[in-house]
């Protein structure tokens, strides 16, 4: 029989539904599980208390045929959010300890829709990675071959690893430049960054405004439609959050493609592209060609100066952002005889080497006699970026690249730990889909000779996340991907 | 004002930014509430206190104030604006960064007039206003060692208001600040309480050679609290300038503080030590759009202001243009004016409210809200006056008591029987029974000493009690004597 924890959430909604199992015994499962694989380090909190009394709520709720659209799927929070009377650090030694009094819009609509917390989840600090090596917890170890000891990929590192390993029915993630893709891929499971804007990010501490969004990380496609349906909406309490009818993102899967314009993008070919990848591109067009889409090429000419100018607008709004913790209020306190003493033990201590990187860039980037140089011509490339976009929308309704130039490398790895550059190259597919706010999904499409999972990305038109499901519904079904057991 | 230096006369070239509290129930990008005098750290919501994850909301009814105010000024609104964040580490501001406005603020080039001592007007050009966020307070005076941070204030709304360099002297900025108050608390946009805080002002001073129209290095003084100060401020500094120039040296650009005691201003910090404040666009919040509807219906609410007012009182209600501006400076003065005014003679009502009532409430120590004498009966007062009820000597008394208990003239002027005696025939026996008792004046009179007529006319008066209508005394005296 297959095990509690290796179902997709709709198949344990299922089960739930028919009673063949309750929510306390699925949260057991899972909490029986979590403790099997603690050496994957995907868990910085556990809150298997929290996660039973959900649970009873939730068979409560089942026993009077009153359940909610997650009602007992227990789940995985990444750090970012904030959990009202649950830690939440960022994975950052400068929040140590502290205990939000208030709840992200996105965890409190997946409470409210009956969802459990399972604990929360390793990332790389302040989602400021793509190794999640940079958390102050340590590495997450990804669940394929294990004993190789190589990334989950990040930031959400935790959440891809954890929903692989099956010590999570789904889990939250958040996506700056390719942060809930990139470890999708590198962990053989499914992730979506919605459009900007379609989630709140209310109670979501914030990397770089501009640029982070919510999404879902599961086990496939469905799964990742139905948690969307309930992270996103409008709030009040979120300026940039749009206020756009949410459509039932289950309803298109399975629908037929035939005809779908699918753009292929000639920029993410670049000389030297890894073969197993560049084949893998292509056996996902054939299976989209085949099923009746229409192959479009597309030129995104503006996809070089991607990367550039992510690493200026993001570190720029980082720098800023990250300006508020500075011992005072919460998290870790340095002493010092004056104000500005404190300031820099605090900082110094509190935050890791990536993000006073990403400060020191981003501060530099902002200051006079240098911003036009760099943040104000980020910007305009940024509009040309979306440009980019919008005119290949014209030619196609949905555009086919790969997730990551590469598959999940080795925790330590030398060359990225010497030149940060190297690891930055991680996001040259994700981040342009950032910089223009579009909506876009990595999906496992098979393994690599040496056996580790692959992802292809499907990149949408703003707020037509219904026609990145509909394609990666398509795939999803022709690949037939194995998930781990 | 021109200053004589020792070589040459000189000209102050001065600019003012003002920063206006917005009156507003909650702070402008969250709930918590703006009420002041609130114990420390009660007004403070988690966006105030810079929470993680926490993002700030702009508060429509601040924009609202601000659309007001810029109308009020007579500037332009800019349909587009954008938000910009100021970056700085400091205690009392807790996200390291204030939300403000830069490159595109809502208010665009405006104008303002003042009115000068000698009746002459001017105007100040406005050069632009935006809308921000004001930090907390930081308390350094409760312990020797540790400094407190009261986040209430943190958040309030600002809009600040920067003139062009037009100010020639002392005295066009203090008129400056009494009108830019009147306009906003006419507005109701902002208390104006410089005491409070809740009005602060930065001064920029420069001089230069009179007849020169350059533009020299200026200082800036931060955070002058008081309308007296601001004009004292501007006078030291630039003699200061002048004696700078005036002994062969160069002024340097650098902000300087005010000391309020010694009237002089010192060096705060050099300009190489200025901030970099890395300004670039507030990504939590999208650009501000206002539509043309919007402003209209904003512009539809405004009250009518101090200057409009004032050409009104002149041109229709007959005051001086002296009265007319000292009663519109303050707008529940204006209003209590109208309110008194109504029906009765305008010029009489506003000599009574700049003279006698006036004094009333400075010996009193009252506000002009809680004034005894009500608008309406200082209006029937000088009703009774004008349609020959009382004297206006006996007005005076009835005001004493109007001003003691809060009556009405007519009941006080009934109950004490001081109306005035207008029946000729009771006043004709009066000026009968003076002549006759004063058979020695008469002849005098009727020998030529006619300066006696007011003799007898006070005569036949203090006879009265005070009550007999002074006019017709005189008739009478006048036709009996001769």
């Amino acid at each position: 029989m297959v095990k509690l924890t290796q179902m997709t959430v709709h198949e344990t909604l299922d089960g739930l539904k028919n009673k063949q199992f309750s929510a306390v015994e699925l949260t057991n499962e899972y909490i029986k599980e979590i403790d099997n694989k603690k050496e994957l380090n995907a868990y910085v909190l556990e809150t298997p208390e929290i996660a039973l009394n959900q649970a009873k709520k939730a068979d409560s709720r089942y026993a009077v045929d009153a359940a909610r659209a997650l009602e007992g799927i227990p789940m995985g929070i990444k750090d970012l959010f904030c959990t009202k009377g649950i830690r939440s650090t960022a994975c950052s030694h400068i929040l140590d300890g502290f205990v939000p009094e208030y709840e992200s819009t996105v965890t409190e609509k997946l409470f409210a829709a009956g969802a459990v917390c399972l604990g929360k989840l390793n990332m790389d600090e302040f989602a400021m990675g793509g190794s999640n090596e940079t958390s102050y917890y340590g590495p997450v170890v990804n669940p394929w071959q294990q004993d190789k000891h190589l990334v989950a990929g990040g930031s959400s590192g935790g959440s891809a690893a954890a929903v692989a390993a099956n010590i999570c029915a789904a889990a939250t993630g958040t996506d700056t430049g390719g942060s809930i893709r990139q470890p999708s891929a590198f962990c053989g499971v499914t992730g979506i960054k919605p459009t900007y804007g379609r989630c709140s990010r209310y109670g979501i501490m914030a990397f770089a405004s501009s640029l982070d969004q919510a999404g879902p990380i599961a086990k496939d496609v469905k799964d990742c439609a139905l948690l969307l349906n309930v992270m996103s909406g409008y709030d009040e309490k979120d300026s940039t959050s749009v206020n756009l009818a949410v459509p039932d993102f289950t309803k298109v899967l399975g629908q037929s493609v035939k005809g779908l314009r699918v753009g292929i993008p000639a920029e993410y070919r670049p000389e030297g592209l890894n073969e197993e990848i560049s084949a893998y591109w292509d056996k996902g067009i054939e299976m989209l060609k085949n099923a009746g889409a229409e192959i479009v090429n597309i030129s995104l000419p503006h996809t070089k100066y991607a990367l550039a100018t992510y690493y200026i607008i993001a570190p720029a709004e980082a720098s800023s952002n990250l300006a508020r913790y500075d011992g005072l209020r919460y998290g870790l306190r340095i002493p010092g005889e004056h104000l500005d003493d404190m300031y820099i033990n605090t900082r110094t201590e509190g935050f890791g080497r990536e993000v006073k990187r990403r400060i020191m860039i981003g501060t530099y980037v902002l200051s006079a006699g240098y911003y036009d140089a760099y943040y104000l011509k980020a910007q305009k490339v940024r509009r040309l970026i979306r440009d980019d976009f919008m005119k290949a929308f014209e030619k196609c309704d949905v555009i086919l690249t790969p997730t990551s130039p590469t598959a999940a490398f080795p925790i330590g790895d030398k060359s990225m730990q010497e030149n940060p550059i190297n690891m930055w190259l991680n996001d040259v597919f994700t981040v342009s889909v950032n910089l223009a706010g579009l909506p876009a999904l990595s999906l496992p499409i098979g393994l690599s000779s040496e056996g580790l999972p692959l992802g292809l990305q499907l990149i949408g038109k703003a707020f037509d996340e219904e026609t990145v499901f509909k394609a990666a519904s398509v795939i999803e079904t022709e690949a037939k991907f194995e998930r781990l057991k | 004002m021109i200053i004589e230096g020792k070589t040459n006369k000189w000209e102050i070239v001065c600019g003012l930014e003002i920063h206006c509290q917005i009156i507003s129930k909650s702070k402008i990008f969250s709930t918590a509430s703006t009420k002041f005098g609130a114990d420390a750290n009660q007004n403070v919501s988690f966006v105030d206190a810079g929470m993680p994850g926490m993002l700030p909301t702009l508060n429509k009814y601040c924009v609202h104030q601000a659309v007001k105010t810029g109308l009020g000024l007579r500037a332009v609104i800019n349909k587009y604006s954008e938000f910009s964040r100021k970056n700085y580490f400091y205690a009392d501001m807790p996200t390291g960064y204030q939300i403000t406005q830069f490159q595109y603020p809502i208010v665009g080039e405006g104008i303002v007039t003042i009115d000068l001592d000698d009746g002459t007007t001017k105007d100040i050009r406005i050069e632009r206003m935006h809308i921000e966020q004001d930090a907390g307070k930081s308390i350094h005076d409760i312990d020797p060692h540790k400094t407190f941070i009261d986040l209430n204030r943190a958040g309030v709304g600002l809009m600040e208001i920067v003139t062009k360099p037009d100010f020639r002297s002392p005295e066009e900025a203090g008129a400056f600040l009494r009108k830019l108050r009147s306009i906003l608390r006419y507005l109701e946009t902002c208390d104006g309480n410089m005491d409070e805080g809740s009005m602060r002002c930065d001064v920029n001073v420069s001089v230069r050679p009179l007849g020169s129209d350059e533009f020299r290095t200026r200082c800036e003084m931060k955070n002058v609290n008081s309308v007296k100060f601001v004009m004292q401020a501007i006078e030291n500094e630039a003699r200061r300038h002048v004696e700078v120039y005036e002994n062969g040296g160069k002024v340097e650009q650098e902000t300087r503080q005010f000391d309020a005691v010694s009237g002089q201003t010192k060096a705060m910090r050099k300009k190489e030590f200025a901030h970099d404040y890395r300004y670039f666009p507030e990504p939590d919040l999208p650009p501000l759009i206002l539509t043309d509807e919007y402003i209209k219906q904003v512009a539809d609410e405004l009250p009518e202001l101090p200057d409009a007012k004032k050409a009104r009182f002149v041109n229709e209600l007959g005051l001086t243009k002296y009265d007319a501006a000292v009663i519109c400076e303050n707008k529940e003065v204006a209003y209590f004016f109208e309110k008194a005014a109504v029906g009765h003679d305008a010029k009489k009502v506003a000599n009574w409210l700049m003279g006698d009532f006036f004094a009333m409430l400075k010996c009193k120590n009252l506000t002009i809200d809680e004034s005894p004498v009500s608008a309406e009966n200082l209006g029937k007062l000088v009703d009774l006056i004008e349609k020959n009820v009382i004297s206006g000597k006996i007005a005076k008394d009835v005001f004493e008591i109007m001003s003691e208990t809060g009556e009405e003239p007519e009941k006080i002027v009934e109950e004490k029987g001081w109306k005035q005696v207008t029946d000729s025939s009771a006043i004709e026996a009066i000026v009968d029974k003076v002549i006759a008792n004063n058979a020695d004046k008469v002849a005098a009179y009727k020998g030529g000493k006619t300066g006696l007529m007011g003799w007898f006319v006070g005569q036949v008066i203090k006879e009265s009690q005070g009550k007999a209508n002074p006019k017709m005394v005189n008739d009478l005296v006048v036709k009996k004597l001769s």
